[in-house]
C-alpha cells in the first residue's frame, strides 16, 4: 500500500521510532508526533497523521498498548506504553537498521585506494 | 459473533476518530496561543496532519474491517456507474450473456455426459468387460470389442475370483399382443447378475432372480418405467400380471424406476436370458458382459484373472464335435476391462471437448470486444478518476472498484446469460445426435451454474484487468490537467485495442477454419456413393416373426413374400423387398467366416470375418443398389433351397480379382454347409455409415438350409421391409402399408417406420451436430470480431477528426483519408489472418478424426476461411472510414 506521508520513509521506519520514543515514556498521539518532529529537528517530513495508522498497526501486533487518559492540557486522550514485546521488537529493528545503515554507509564512503 | 464483532469495530472507529479530533484539538489550541488566528491556525493544523479520512481509513484496514464496508461502498459506486451509461453496459452485458449462455450450454452437455458420474449407486466400481480380438477384424471392432459368448459368461461367472457380481445382457425387440394394437417393444434380455451388478432397486415388484433363469421354467418379465406409464398408466397392480410377448404369456414380476437404462440401452422389456448350460457351443459373441469390482480390486487385476480364464473356456466348451476350441487362440483375445463410463460414453468425448473449446474461444472473443468497450469508456471517465485519486482514493482502492465494476458486468451477463444458456440445453438436446450417450441426462444442475457463475467472474476480471490496470496507474495531476479536446491519444493505449483486434481476428479465423473443414467433411460425405438411391422415396419398416407365433422356417418365408406381394400392390408403389437390416441402420452386424472353394485353409487358421446379411428377391432393385456382375438371387432359387449367395465387389476383388471372374465361384460358412454359387455381385455398400470404409458383406437368401441341422432350415425372421414409393412417408401410405401387413397376419407389429433419408440422417447424426455447433461458434465469432473492429475503427476516426480535418483543409482527397484509415485496419486484419493461420496449423489437427475427406490443412478451406474473414472484416473498416472522409474540415478545426 502506498503512503504519501512515508515517500521519504522505509517501511517501518515510522514505527520504529515510536517504538523508541515509547520507551523512554508513554505518550499521548500529539506528543508523540511533537516529540519526533522535535527531535528530528524537522528534517523527516512526516505528515502528523500518519502515526496513527502506524499506531493502529502497534496496537494490533501488541508491541503497544493504550489507555484512556487525561492529558496535562485536560483533554480526554489515549496514553500509549511499550510492551515487552514492543521492547524487543524494537531492538531487533534497530540492530538490523544498523547493519543496514553500515552497508549503505561503506558503499557511499569515498573509495580507499 | 458477529454483532460483536460490529461493536468492536464500531469502538476502534469511534475511538480512532475522537483521538484524531483530540489530537487537531489540541494543535490549534497550540497554534491560537503562538498568536495565529483561529481560521488559519485550523487551516495550518489540517494540512500537517494530511488526508484525514485517507488515515482514519487506514486505521481501520489495519484491523481488517476495512474491506466489507468499501466493499460494499465499490458496488454501490459502481452499480450507479453502471446506470449512468445504459447503452454501454446494456451492449457489454448482451455481449456477456451470450458467450455465457453458449459456454454454459455446451458445459452442462459435457458435465452431464463426460463428468457426472453414472446413475447406479457405486458407479465407480461398475466396469465393462471389454475385450480386445486383433485377430477377428471385423466383429471385434475397435468400439465394441469382442463381445462375450454365452459359455464364456458361464465361464466367467463361475470362476472369476475378482467380481463382486457380473452378467451380460443384449438388447433386441419384441412382439407384444393383445394389449392393443400389435406393437414391437425394445427389449433387454440379462442374465443372472445384471440386475445385482448395476444395483437399482425396482420401482414395483421385483428383480428377475436366477429362479427366473431357468431353461423352460416359468416365463416372467420386468416393465421399464416408460412403458409401465405408457402401458398400463403408472398402475402397481400391474405386479401379477401377464402379458403377451412374443406370442408366449409372461407374468410380470417387477418394473425398474424412470431413467433407469441398461448401461446405455433403453427399454420397455426385460426378460431373463435362461442360458441352457447343456446347450452352450464356444462361439455366439453378442453379449455386452458388466461386473462390479470386489472393493479394492484393480482393473488391472481383473484383467489378468480373466486372461487366466480364457484358456479355461476354451477347455470346457466346443463347437461341435470335429471342431478345434483351441482355434480361438487365433484371435488373440485379450481382456481390456474398462470402467462403465467409458463404455456408455464411446468416442464422444472428442467431439464434445471440441465444441466446448470452441465455444471457448468465441467467449475470450466477447471478452476483447467488452475490453475494447471499456477502454473507451474509461477515456470517458479519467477525469473521475482523476478527481477520486486527487480525493483520496488509493490506487489498490481504484483498481478494486473498477474490477468490482466488471465483475458486476460479468456477473449480470452471467445471470442474463443463464436465462439464455437454459433455452440454449432445450435447444442441444433437440438437435443433439440422437445416438449421443446420456442424451436423456442432460440438463442444467448445480455444477453448470456454478460453472456459469465462475465463468462470469473470471470473463469480469479477465476484461476489467487491462484497463483497471493502464488507467488507475496514471497520475492525478496529467489527467485532471487534460481536457477531453486536446488529449491526443497515446500510442500505448491504441497498442492494447489493436492487439486486442489482432487477436480477435486470429480466433475468428481458427474457429471458422474449423467450421469450414466441418462443411467440407459434410460435402465430401454427401458425395460418397451410399449404395442407396433417392432415400426419400423409400420406405422402411421392421417386423419380426418370432418362433412362437410360426416355428416353421418356410411357413415364415411365405408370410414375408405375401407381404411383400400386398405392399407392392398398394397403389404407386414401384417395387418392395426385405433386408435383415438396411444400411446405416445401426443394429449390431452378424459376422461369419468365410471359406472359398477353389482357396486352400492351413489347419488351425481360420478365414477372416465377414458381414453378412439375408437379402431377398427384388431387394437390391428396390434399394437401388447396383448389381454390377451377374443377377439377383430369385424367388423359385429361395424356395427351392438352391445353395445361392451374392457379395460385395470388395470381397469379390479380394478373393477372385474382379466383379466378373467372381460369378459362379462357390463359398460356405463351415464344412456342414453346402457350397453356394456366387451369381451376382454388389456394389460396395458403406453398411457402417458413409464415413466408414464400406465392408466385405455376404449376402445370403433369406431361407437356406441350416447347417447347424440337418434337415432343417434356417430362416431371416427379423427383417426390414424396403418399399418404393412416391408416397413414401406419408401418413396415408403409413396407413395402407400396415394395412397391407395386418391383412396377412393382424399379430405382427410394424416398428421403425422410417423412409431411408431419416436412416441416413440419423447415421450422419454426429457430424451434422458438430457441423451445427462449430458453424453456431464460427458465426458469433465473425460477428463480434466484426463489432470489435468496427468499434476501434470508428473510435480511432472520431479521435482523429482533427487530424483528418486539417489535412482535408491541406488538400487531401476524400481517396487519400479512405486509403489512410483503410490501410490501418488492413494491417491489423491481415497480421490476425496472420496470427490465425499459424494457430489453425496448430489446433485444427485435434479434429484431425471428426473430419472426412478432407486433410485439417486443406488449403482451399483456409483461404475461403481468411478471403471471407478479411472480406468482412474491411467491410466493418470501410463504413468508419466513409465517415471519416465526410469529415468537415472547418468544423473538426473549429471544435476545438
Amino acid at each position: 500500500m502506498e503512503q504519501a506521508a512515508q515517500r521519504d520513509l522505509f517501511p517501518g521506519a515510522l514505527e520504529m521510532m515510536i517504538l523508541r520514543t515509547l520507551k523512554r515514556q508513554p505518550l499521548h498521539g500529539y506528543a508523540l508526533a511533537q516529540h519526533i518532529k522535535r527531535t528530528s529537528q524537522d528534517l523527516l517530513q512526516i505528515e502528523e497523521g500518519s502515526l496513527y495508522p502506524a499506531l493502529q498497526r502497534l496496537l494490533k501486533e501488541e508491541f503497544v498498548k493504550a489507555e484512556w487518559g487525561i492529558s496535562s492540557t485536560n483533554r480526554r486522550v489515549r496514553i500509549y506504553k511499550l510492551t515487552a514485546a514492543g521492547a524487543r521488537h524494537l531492538e531487533r529493528e534497530v540492530s538490523s537498521f544498523e547493519r543496514m545503515l553500515q552497508g549503505i554507509t561503506r558503499v557511499l564512503a569515498p573509495e580507499e585506494s | 459473533m458477529n454483532r460483536l464483532r460490529q461493536l468492536f469495530r464500531r469502538r476502534i472507529d469511534r475511538e480512532l476518530s475522537e483521538e484524531i479530533a483530540a489530537h487537531l484539538d489540541e494543535k490549534i489550541e497550540e497554534l491560537m496561543a503562538e498568536g495565529m488566528p483561529r481560521q488559519e491556525a485550523v487551516q495550518k493544523a489540517r494540512r500537517e496532519f494530511g488526508n484525514l479520512l485517507r488515515i482514519e481509513e487506514q486505521g481501520r484496514e489495519v484491523w481488517g474491517w476495512p474491506s466489507l464496508e468499501a466493499l460494499f461502498l465499490d458496488i454501490r459506486q459502481g452499480l450507479r456507474a453502471l446506470g449512468h451509461n445504459p447503452v454501454f453496459t446494456a451492449v457489454a452485458v448482451l455481449t456477456i450473456a451470450i458467450g455465457i449462455a453458449a459456454n454454459t450450454a455446451v458445459f452442462s452437455v459435457v458435465n452431464s455426459v463426460l463428468l457426472k458420474p453414472l446413475h447406479y449407486p457405486g458407479a465407480e466400481e461398475l466396469v465393462a468387460l471389454h475385450q480386445l480380438a486383433p485377430g477377428a477384424e471385423g466383429l471385434a471392432d475397435f468400439e465394441s470389442g469382442l463381445l462375450l459368448s454365452p459359455s464364456m459368461y458361464v465361464t466367467y461367472s463361475d470362476h472369476n475370483k475378482t467380481f463382486e457380481s457380473m452378467g451380460v445382457w443384449i438388447s433386441g425387440t419384441a412382439n407384444v399382443t393383445g394389449l392393443a394394437e400389435p406393437e414391437q417393444v425394445r427389449t433387454v434380455a440379462v442374465s443372472d447378475g445384471v440386475f445385482e451388478t448395476l444395483g437399482v432397486p425396482p420401482a414395483a415388484g421385483r428383480w428377475l432372480s436366477p429362479q427366473d433363469q431357468i431353461p423352460n421354467g416359468p416365463l416372467r418379465v420386468v416393465l421399464g418405467y416408460g412403458y409401465w406409464q405408457r402401458r398400463f398408466g403408472g398402475d402397481q397392480a400391474v405386479i401379477g400380471k401377464t402379458i403377451t410377448v412374443d406370442a408366449q404369456p409372461r407374468e410380470i414380476v417387477g418394473v425398474m424406476p424412470k431413467g433407469f437404462r441398461f448401461v446405455d440401452a433403453d427399454f420397455d422389456l426385460t426378460a431373463p436370458l435362461a442360458f441352457d448350460r447343456g446347450k452352450l457351443i464356444l462361439a455366439g459373441f453378442g453379449f455386452h458382459g458388466i461386473a462390479r469390482l470386489k472393493q479394492g480390486v484393480k482393473i488391472a487385476e481383473a484383467n489378468a484373472d480373466l486372461t487366466r480364464l480364457l484358456p479355461v473356456w476354451m477347455d470346457s466348451w466346443s463347437n461341435g464335435p470335429g471342431s478345434n476350441p483351441h482355434i480361438y487362440e487365433t484371435w488373440k483375445i485379450r481382456p481390456m476391462i474398462r470402467p462403465l463410463k467409458q463404455e456408455v460414453i464411446g468416442n464422444v468425448g472428442e467431439l464434445l471437448w471440441v465444441v466446448m473449446g470452441t465455444i471457448g474461444v468465441v467467449m475470450l472473443i466477447a471478452c476483447a470486444n467488452v475490453t475494447n468497450l471499456l477502454l473507451v469508456r474509461m477515456e470517458a471517465r479519467q477525469q473521475e478518476l482523476a478527481m477520486r485519486t486527487a480525493l483520496g482514493a488509493g490506487r489498490a482502492r481504484i483498481v478494486r472498484g473498477l474490477l468490482l465494476e466488471s465483475v458486476m458486468l460479468g456477473l449480470t451477463g452471467g445471470v442474463a446469460g443463464c436465462g439464455l444458456a437454459y433455452a440454449g440445453v432445450r435447444l442441444l438436446v433437440a438437435v443433439g445426435p440422437s445416438n449421443l450417450p446420456r442424451l436423456s441426462e442432460i440438463a442444467m444442475d448445480s455444477a453448470t451454474l456454478l460453472f456459469a457463475m465462475l465463468l462470469s467472474v473470471l470473463s469480469g476480471l479477465l476484461f476489467g484487468l487491462i484497463p483497471a490496470l493502464k488507467y488507475s496507474a496514471r497520475s492525478a495531476g496529467a489527467a485532471l490537467q487534460s481536457t477531453s479536446r486536446t488529449v491526443g491519444f497515446s500510442r500505448e493505449r491504441h497498442r492494447v485495442r489493436n492487439s486486442l483486434v489482432v487477436g480477435q481476428v486470429a480466433m475468428a479465423l481458427v474457429l471458422l477454419m474449423s467450421a469450414g473443414l466441418m462443411i467440407r467433411t459434410f460435402a465430401a460425405l454427401r458425395n460418397v456413393d451410399p449404395g442407396f438411391s433417392d432415400a426419400q422415396r423409400l420406405q422402411t419398416l421392421r417386423i419380426s416373426i418370432p418362433d412362437s407365433l410360426l416355428a416353421e422356417p418356410e411357413r415364415v418365408t411365405r408370410l414375408e413374400n405375401a407381404m411383400l406381394d400386398r405392399l407392392q400392390a398398394i397403389q404407386g408403389v414401384k417395387s418392395a423387398g426385405f433386408a435383415s437390416e438396411m444400411p446405416m441402420e445401426g443394429f449390431d452386424s452378424s459376422w461369419d467366416q468365410i471359406y472359398a472353394e477353389d482357396k486352400v485353409y492351413a489347419d488351425n487358421t481360420i478365414p477372416p470375418l465377414r458381414l453378412y446379411k439375408y437379402i431377398s428377391p427384388g431387394f437390391l432393385e428396390t434399394s437401388g443398389t447396383r448389381v454390377v456382375a451377374g443377377r439377383e438371387m430369385t424367388w423359385s432359387e429361395v424356395y427351392g433351397l438352391r445353395p445361392v449367395v451374392m457379395v460385395s465387389e470388395n470381397l469379390a476383388r479380394e478373393m477372385w480379382g474382379s466383379a466378373r471372374a467372381a460369378v459362379g465361384k462357390r463359398l460356405r460358412e463351415v464344412p456342414a454347409m453346402p457350397w453356394h454359387e456366387v451369381v451376382g455381385v454388389v456394389q460396395d455398400v458403406p453398411e457402417k455409415g458413409v464415413q466408414e470404409k464400406p465392408p466385405e458383406i455376404v449376402y445370403w437368401p433369406p431361407l437356406m438350409k441350416n447347417p447347424f441341422a440337418p434337415g432343417a432350415e434356417q430362416v431371416a425372421r427379423t427383417v426390414t421391409f424396403a418399399v418404393r414409393s412416391e408416397r413414401a412417408g406419408s401418413e396415408s401410405f403409413l396407413n395402407e402399408a400396415r394395412r397391407a401387413v395386418w391383412s396377412v397376419n393382424s399379430n405382427l407389429p410394424l416398428a421403425s417406420l422410417r423412409t431411408m433419408q431419416e436412416i441416413f440422417d440419423k447415421s450422419l447424426a454426429r457430424t451434422s451436430f458438430t457441423l451445427v455447433m462449430l458453424e453456431i461458434a464460427g458465426a458469433m465469432a465473425l460477428a463480434l470480431a466484426m463489432i470489435g473492429i468496427y468499434g476501434v475503427m470508428s473510435y480511432s476516426v472520431s479521435q482523429r477528426q482533427r487530424e483528418i480535418g486539417i489535412r482535408l483543409a491541406l488538400g487531401a482527397q476524400g481517396r487519400d483519408v479512405l486509403q489512410m484509415v483503410l490501410s490501418q485496419g488492413t494491417k491489423l486484419v491481415l497480421l490476425g489472418v496472420a496470427i490465425g493461420i499459424v494457430a489453425a496449423f496448430l489446433l485444427t489437427r485435434l479434429m484431425a478424426n471428426l473430419v472426412y475427406g478432407v486433410t485439417v490443412y486443406d488449403p482451399l478451406t483456409l483461404v475461403a476461411v481468411a478471403s471471407v474473414l478479411i472480406l468482412v472484416k474491411l467491410l466493418a473498416c470501410y463504413l468508419p472510414a466513409r465517415r471519416a472522409t465526410l469529415v468537415d474540415p472547418m468544423v473538426a478545426i473549429r471544435y476545438e
